[in-house]
């Protein structure tokens, strides 16, 4: 059970810095942070113990049990859309930078224009 | 297996932490590394090969792209003196996480302890899947045959995510 | 954009074509082994990562290849959809019925349609990859000119 409450604490900062950083940089960063531990439960939730990864070969025996596709295979795209998402959140931050000079959110939201 | 992915999970909020306060941009972005490459490892321990591999890879190119950024414009992460509104925001991002860590509390009640999942709906997955798709992989399996909707899905966010990158590099902002 | 020093672009010449074909490797066997057409689309995207690093070069033919990566994901993603629908014009009546027989268990050439499914979204993910890198680089060298 402790593990869950690990996986959510991880979570937690990530939500953590996204509420309190004001650099963009810093706030793609947490938001990769949250999607990591998003990431980690999903897997988490489908183990079981001595279970093999789902895939048949010779080496597995008939009546083995595997660990649950089902998360995994969500998971696994996923992740590649994380990729991109965080590329255009990046995107949109260096271009941010270049209209006004910072990474400051606060700043951008007072100059206006 | 739970210390041990209890104890790498550890390093990864550490990890976590350090980006979050770092002073260095840079700094910054290779602690989130550790946070990507840790998940790597408990994907492993997990029995997931599929995902530790797409993980690997993509937490390079999330750093070769992130390091490109913080490169191409400044490295200082902005220092501001403290005030009020920073206290206030501090307190209350803390009293929230608080909150939600009691609710999780809750939530957690009705989920199986870690390592005993009962497979409900994967159960014809992992017992006929093989046979119906004729794939010794289940999770392609899944992916393309059972749950295909959903990654055609993925795919066009995949798609859309890219040309919302082009629309807002190729803009002609007001100078 | 300059490339980088003789050494690195020997060593990237050396290493781009391995990282290529094991990328294919990745894609093909996408229902036997792990991997799969996401993890094996960024292994092709990342070796074409490498070589545009190492060697660099100019905006003019960054463009174009922009432009043929942005066409080729637009396509892949296009068939995918037609092979999809197939299913319906067969008449079957379902969207993403697997048409094709499933065939032997751990052959190369089995599971019905799935690696062809794999070989089209594999295109489309390292496409879509390059797509999102080039435009990032392309942006930079234009405010560097101007």
């Amino acid at each position: 059970m402790i593990i869950y409450f690990m996986c959510f604490i991880l979570f937690l900062v990530g939500l953590y810095g996204m509420v309190t950083r004001r650099n963009l940089i810093k706030i793609v960063i947490s938001f990769t942070i949250m999607e990591f531990s998003i990431f980690l439960f999903f897997a988490l939730i489908g183990y079981i113990d001595q279970g093999y990864a789902p895939i048949l070969s010779q080496n597995v025996p008939e009546q083995a049990t595997f660990v649950d596709p089902l998360p995994q295979a969500m998971v696994l795209t996923a992740i590649v859309i994380g990729l991109a998402t965080s590329a255009m959140l990046l995107a949109i931050a260096i271009r941010l930078y270049k209209k006004y000079g910072t990474f400051n959110i606060r700043k951008i939201n007072n100059l206006r224009g | 297996m739970e210390t041990l992915l209890t104890i790498i999970l550890g390093f990864m909020i550490i990890g976590a932490i350090y980006a979050l306060h770092a002073k260095d941009l840079l700094s910054a972005v290779i602690a989130q590394g550790i946070v990507g490459y840790g998940l790597v490892i408990c994907f492993l321990h997990l029995s997931a090969p599929d995902l530790a591999i797409v993980q690997i890879v993509v937490e390079t190119i999330t750093l070769i792209i992130m390091v490109a950024v913080v490169l191409d414009s400044s490295r200082e992460e902005i220092k501001s003196p403290p005030s009020w509104r920073s206290t206030i925001n501090v307190v209350v991002g803390l009293v929230f996480i608080g909150f939600m860590l009691y609710f999780f509390d809750m939530a957690t009640a009705s989920l199986e302890p870690f390592g005993e999942h009962t497979l409900r709906m994967s159960q014809t997955y992992t017992q006929q899947g093989a046979a119906q798709t004729g794939a010794a992989n289940l999770v392609t399996g899944v992916l393309w045959d059972f749950r295909a909707y959903d990654t055609l899905g993925e795919a066009t966010i995949l798609f859309t995510a890219a040309l919302g990158v082009l629309t807002v590099l190729r803009m002609k902002g007001k100078k | 954009m300059k490339g980088l020093t003789p050494i690195v672009k020997k060593i990237a010449q050396l290493m781009c074509g391995m990282i290529f074909i094991y990328g294919i490797y990745i894609v093909v066997h996408g229902h036997l082994t792990p991997g799969g057409a996401f993890a094996g689309g960024i292994i092709l995207a990342g070796a074409f990562i490498l070589l545009i690093l190492a060697f660099g070069s100019e905006v003019i033919k960054l463009r174009k290849e922009e432009s043929g990566s942005s066409v080729s994901e637009s396509l892949s993603l296009l068939v995918t959809l037609i092979l999809a629908s197939t299913g319906l014009l067969i008449g079957s009546k379902v969207f993403f019925k697997n048409f094709l027989p499933p065939g032997q268990i751990g052959q190369l050439v089995s599971a019905g349609a799935i690696p062809l499914y794999n070989i089209l979204i594999g295109i489309e993910v390292a496409a879509a990859i390059i797509t999102i890198f080039l435009a990032l680089i392309i942006f930079k060298e234009e405010e560097e000119q101007r």
